[in-house]
């Protein structure tokens, strides 16, 4: 729960010596409550009363560690239920289900889906290998996943097997995942030895709570809360109200990120899989694992996942420059937008949609829309000059065509003056409009 | 010690919205907890879904689509299959020739077609206009004389428009509407306030507060939608507490990753059906899970995925 100034100012030496930075012992107890200031900024707190105070001022939900190199990834971390109350931090992981009979064909195919989405690398960054009850045949498996290059998740409860298959795997930090009511000792033992994070489920949340808190008093908060797979219902039931009682609640067990396994909860059916995760995309799922990640899956789920964890105060932005749409060469026609990444997604599809082959020429516009853009002096008749020459556009292609945003059309007479040899012509106010515009459009 | 529940029981609700006659009802809204939340206290109507059927009728380049509606070639008997999808809950016409831009097909004719529609269809009937402003006002009012009786919805109004639909439909001849307006909080309070202060009470008004598909700006649409939750059940705001519908096929099915056929894609993406499956599917859960009290989608996989999730949570 958090703290009070006052509960805070009884830890304090109430000498007032300001060696904090605040003038008096209350102030400083006033903005650690806020979390405006670190705890230790106070030298002369007793190592008791820092411990106890930094529990109670620790953030109410855990961030881990992944991985460990490329494929290090941060988990948790969350402060808001909602994404407009500030902003999510630690966007979901996609994994992959893989078993010692399936993994052959799932590596490979786990692999295909690899590509670039407005600056970032959409891949499975997960893959997660379960035992099946033979701990030989468990090893191998665990050997072979290694190659993928991704950070495993060791889905096993069976102590033995999982030492085993730690041994195999440690260097690559992984998640021990496998934690139940009757074998949270010799489990937590083995990944605190190793230094992982431990995976906890249970039957019911009442007995996932039970263990996550038999763990705690353990001294291990190096934890990830496995929902479970019951059914769909509980499945969410618990990840909602695990999440909402750790930030809404104030209830620190409940404060650590989960692992869902829509795999498992809908198998065999890809189309459920992805239905569910884009359900735990918005709903607090930190690791969504799957039975296998086409592209079909892929494109909408990480596109998704993109724009739900984009920061509220900072716009998506793609990279200003040259896109050729519909195959265009050097002779198709120009169009200019800029470089807010809804406006050049909508605007690239309409230009698609077309079918008319164009040069997208995309500006530094801070990342804004056309009339914010404009408003606020990042879209001009120079910024757009400015942008055609250092590109050196004129050598890269030979079209003198260039459309400009409806919406920007006071910026024509400038750009005729400031770009000789160009025609102007003035696009559509709305994106939708496009595909009428060029299909009727003769240069 | 057990984990302590919490529910979040509001004593807000939104408030219902019935579409349809006699045993083709269906009634959107009336939770008082937020989307898909059934552990925190039942929820009254669990989001419904729609199908929908252009009076350009289906397209039959998607091998799926043209063997669901296989036999059936006149757009009444195209909705009438349609009614026949797995988990559908209501049909959604949507009437794109009468577009100025596109064919301009005639006030009279639409409403004959939609008459025609109506007679066939067993489930409840939501119709789409052009989505020109202009040639919706008088679409609807017409539609809604043609469809007297029949308790249906109209998508949409918009602030240009509303008041003509408004009166027309819903004063004269007991239709149902759906306000729509750009993604943003403050416009859609705003719209539902002007359509209020006709005289209209809210229990005939549903709203598309706007969409867009998986990865293009829908963190908008989940914002919003979030926030009008809040707003509607924290917060009491009679103006929010209405009932939300979001069109998901449209947006969905013209993004690059749904059209690209498998020749012109990138490697490996496979067949453009599935792909706009996928794309449907995630959308509309996505609308679903933020607060879309209904959707409406083209894919009758995407129907039956939608409607077995959405029974799976209840």
């Amino acid at each position: 729960m958090a703290l009070k100034g006052l509960d805070i100012f009884k830890f304090t030496p109430k000498t007032n010596c300001k060696e904090c930075g605040s003038p008096t012992c209350m102030a400083f107890a006033m903005k650690v409550a806020q979390g405006a200031i670190a705890l230790d900024k106070c030298t002369h707190m007793s190592p008791d009363a820092l411990a106890k105070l930094g529990e109670a001022t620790a953030p109410p939900m855990k961030t881990l560690k992944i991985g460990v190199g490329d494929a290090e990834h941060t988990l948790g971390g969350e402060t808001v239920l909602f994404r407009h109350e500030k902003t999510f931090v630690s966007q979901s992981l996609y994994g992959v289900n893989v078993c010692s009979d399936c993994i052959d064909t799932a590596l490979p195919e786990l692999q295909t889906v690899d590509y670039v989405r407005i600056g970032e690398r959409m891949y499975v960054e997960l893959v997660n290998v379960e035992y099946g009850g033979d701990k030989g045949k468990y090893l191998d498996t665990v050997k072979k996943a290694l190659a993928a290059k991704r950070t495993l998740i060791l889905s096993v409860s069976d102590v033995d097997a999982a030492k085993g298959a730690l041994e195999i795997a440690k260097d690559g930090k992984p998640i021990l995942n496998g934690a139940n009511e009757s074998n949270f000792k010799e489990m937590s033992a083995l990944a605190t030895e190793f230094g992982l994070v431990l995976g906890v489920t249970g039957k019911t949340l009442d007995s996932i709570y039970d263990t996550v808190k038999a763990l705690e008093d353990l001294g291990n908060k190096n934890l990830i809360i496995d929902v479970g797979v019951a059914s769909i219902k509980e499945a969410f039931s618990n990840t909602v109200q695990i999440r909402r009682a750790a930030l809404k609640d104030g209830d620190r067990t409940c404060g650590y990120p989960s692992i869902v396994n829509v795999g498992k909860l809908a198998p065999k059916d890809s189309v459920l899989q992805a239905a569910l995760a884009s359900l735990f995309t918005l709903k607090y799922g930190s690791i969504i694992l799957l039975s296998g990640m086409s592209y079909a899956q892929a494109l909408p789920l990480y596109g998704l996942r993109q724009n739900i964890f984009t920061d509220p105060q900072k716009p998506m932005k793609v990279e200003p420059g040259i896109y050729p749409i519909n195959n265009a060469d050097e002779n198709a026609i120009c169009a200019t937008t800029v470089d807010f990444a809804l406006t050049y997604f909508v605007v690239s599809g309409e230009l698609e949609r077309s079918g008319v082959p164009v040069n997208l020429l995309i500006s530094d516009a801070g990342g804004y829309s056309v009339l914010t853009a404009w408003a606020a002096g990042k879209l001009s008749a120079s910024s757009i000059t400015k942008f055609i020459k250092e590109q050196q556009i004129e050598s890269k292609l030979k079209s003198r065509n260039l459309l400009l945003p409806g919406k920007v059309a006071v910026l024509k007479g400038e750009l005729e003056e400031s770009l000789p040899g160009w025609k102007i012509i003035m696009a559509p106010n709305e994106a939708v409009e496009l595909v009428k515009f060029l299909k009727e459009l003769k240069v | 010690m057990p984990f302590k529940r919490v529910p979040q029981k509001f004593n807000a609700s939104i408030k219902e919205v019935v579409i349809g006659t006699g045993d083709k009802t269906l009634t959107l809204g009336g939770e008082n907890v937020l989307p898909l939340y059934s552990f925190d206290g039942g929820i009254k109507n669990p989001p419904k879904v729609g199908i929908e059927v252009s009076d350009l009728g289906p397209n039959r380049d998607i091998p799926g689509i043209a063997e669901f509606y296989k036999g059936v070639e006149s757009i009444p008997d195209v909705a009438k299959r349609a009614c026949e999808a797995k988990g559908a809950n209501f049909v959604s016409l949507v009437l794109e020739s009468a577009d100025p831009n596109k064919q301009n097909k005639s006030v009279d004719e639409c409403a004959k077609l939609c008459k025609e529609v109506a007679e066939k269809v067993t489930l409840p009937l939501v119709i789409q206009g052009s989505k020109n402003v202009d040639k919706d006002k008088e679409l609807f009012p017409k539609i809604a004389e043609a469809l007297e009786g029949k308790n249906v919805l109209l998508l949409s109004a918009k602030e240009e428009n509303y008041k003509a639909i408004a009166v027309a439909a819903v004063q004269a001849y007991n239709q149902k509407i759906g306000g729509e307006s750009a993604v943003d909080i403050n416009l859609a309070k705003q719209l539902n306030v002007v359509i209020s202060q006709l005289g209209i009470s809210t229990d005939n008004v549903v709203m598309n507060n706007g969409s867009a598909a998986a990865g293009y700006g829908f963190e908008y649409i989940a914002s919003t939608l979030d926030r009008v939750k809040a707003a509607a059940l924290a917060q009491n705001d009679a103006m929010l507490q209405i009932p939300i519908i979001t069109p998901v096929g449209e947006q969905a099915w013209s993004v690059g990753e749904a059209l690209k056929s498998e020749a012109d894609a990138p490697k490996n993406w496979g067949p453009a059906e599935q792909r706009g499956i996928d794309m449907e599917v995630v959308t509309a859960v996505a609308d679903i899970a933020s607060g879309s009290n209904a959707v409406i989608l083209r894919h009758p996989v995407s129907v039956a995925t939608i409607s077995q999730l959405v029974s799976e949570l209840m």
